[in-house]
């Protein structure tokens, strides 16, 4: 018994490390031939499906009824941020996102308005994964998922958390409830349009570039915008080091 | 004997020394802002540009690069940008190879800002209060920019530079959490690992011919 445990062990060890040894792996990113193959499939479903609809929803669908839909699901993921807040220990920004729901629901009709923004409640959104990452669980692998796109080990595996608690979960109406899903990704990727093939046009790599854009803007969401220096981003390889020596610090 | 028949003369370098050095002292302070009011005046100036020319303000981007290459470039460490990007084997690359890949760089970013600016219309920019000593030589200048929607966090590196118009230059710029430097590292260091410095100049230089030969202004 004790043996074939340790050689179930010794199978999962093996197989982990053969995933993972690529020679010249980015140590943020050991699982790249897996996720570069669910980022092309996914640029592929944004190219023929999700992306023309998008643009069809932007010129159909009026600007006051996009604005709508849109306030709607910002106000249910303000609920789960309010919670999110209380969780990571920010009573003010807990107050705030709490003021804007109940004015949103209230006074914007179920958040169709947003009320608060005009009543300078700004809006804190903050997820399961930032909570766990404001605790001080580490990233993980870099991880594309098919359709959700960039995450981590860490953000994927709390997504399921972030899904059960949305209260779009609890229409009981499958069909409905799948509808609501689809309107609200279209509504998020219409909200995109408008910075068309930026990461495209700006990268030689766009797979490269979205994983280090996604890791940094997940860092610094983390530390709500101010996150530290990391080692070496300050460093300059133009100055010439006899000539200009560096400052102490 | 010597050392007093020399006096004036030495009196004479004495002074036109310290007059040298009031002269440099007086312009940098003419020339010193403090960084949040470079930053400020720059993105004023850009900004007042865009409202005021109709076809800027409609989107048409090669104006608005020549508008980013006459206001902004100036006031950005170009040198820096590139070496911190390409890294480690900046010190490796020729003179001639350093010069074209700050140029394909540039053509690269000053799109991509353009680009970024062309969806600029009723926004607002706030300038957070800068947190530094006033002797630092590199600063940490944050903005948001605000309109319909969630704010945008933009700030900006910025370093002492005595001969740049407004005594500042920026040497890094921040989207949304996302230093734009840093995320060109990697993509850079596996370009030059696996087709050297030339390749990764061609591979700029790829990406900018197809990025031109694109229709603008939608």
């Amino acid at each position: 018994m004790k043996r074939q445990l340790s050689h179930i062990a010794l199978a999962a060890s093996l197989l982990l490390v053969g995933c993972a040894s690529a020679p010249t792996a980015n140590p943020k990113d050991p699982w790249e031939p897996m996720n570069r193959s669910v980022a092309r499939f996914n640029d592929k479903v944004d190219d023929n499906v999700l992306k023309p609809v998008a643009t069809g929803y932007r010129n159909v669908v009026p600007d006051l009824i996009q604005t709508g839909v849109r306030n709607v699901f910002n106000n249910l993921s303000d609920m789960w941020s309010t919670v999110n807040n209380l969780l990571q220990l920010k009573p003010i920004n807990t107050a705030e996102s709490l003021g804007r729901v109940v004015v949103n629901t209230v006074f914007g009709i179920y958040g169709i308005f947003d009320v608060a923004t005009y009543l300078k409640l700004e809006r804190h959104p903050e997820d399961f994964g930032q909570t766990l990452g404001y605790w001080g669980v580490p990233n993980g692998p870099y991880l594309v998922l098919p359709l959700f796109g960039p995450s981590t080990l860490r953000d994927g595996a709390s997504l399921p958390v972030d899904f059960a608690v949305s209260p779009t979960q609890y229409i009981s109406d499958i069909p409905t409830r799948n509808e609501v899903f689809v309107l609200r990704l279209v509504s998020k990727r219409a909200e995109l349009l408008k910075s068309g093939n930026m990461l495209e046009e700006a990268s030689i790599d766009k797979y490269s570039f979205t994983r280090d854009a996604y890791l940094q803007y997940r860092r610094s969401q983390i530390y709500d915008g101010n996150p530290p220096d990391e080692e070496d981003s300050n460093d300059d390889p133009s100055a010439n080091p006899a000539a200009n020596p560096a400052p102490a610090k | 004997m010597q050392y007093l028949s020399f006096t004036p003369n030495r009196w004479l370098r004495l002074m036109v020394g310290a007059m040298l050095i009031l002269g440099v002292l007086t312009s940098t302070f003419a020339a010193d802002d403090t960084p949040e009011a470079f930053i400020k005046r720059l993105s004023g100036d850009v900004i007042d540009a865009i409202k005021t020319d109709k076809s800027l303000a409609a989107g048409d981007i090669n104006k608005i690069i020549v508008l980013v290459d006459q206001k902004v470039m100036p006031s950005v460490n170009f040198l820096r940008m590139t070496a911190s990007a390409v890294g480690p084997s900046w010190r490796q690359a020729t003179p001639e190879q350093q010069k074209r890949l700050q140029e394909e760089f540039k053509t690269l970013l000053v799109r991509t800002y353009s680009g970024a600016l062309s969806q600029f219309n009723d926004q607002t920019i706030l300038i957070k209060p800068v947190r530094a000593a006033p002797d630092d030589k590199e600063v940490v200048v944050r903005t948001e920019v605000r309109g319909k929607g969630d704010p945008i966090q933009l700030d900006y590196r910025v370093e002492k530079a005595a001969d740049a118009p407004a005594g500042w230059r920026i040497y890094n710029l921040n989207v949304m959490g996302v230093w734009l430097v840093d995320n060109y590292r990697s993509q850079f260091a596996q370009e030059i690992n696996a087709k050297g410095v030339d390749g990764l100049i061609a591979s700029l230089a790829d990406r900018n011919k197809s990025n031109a030969a694109k229709p603008q202004g939608k």
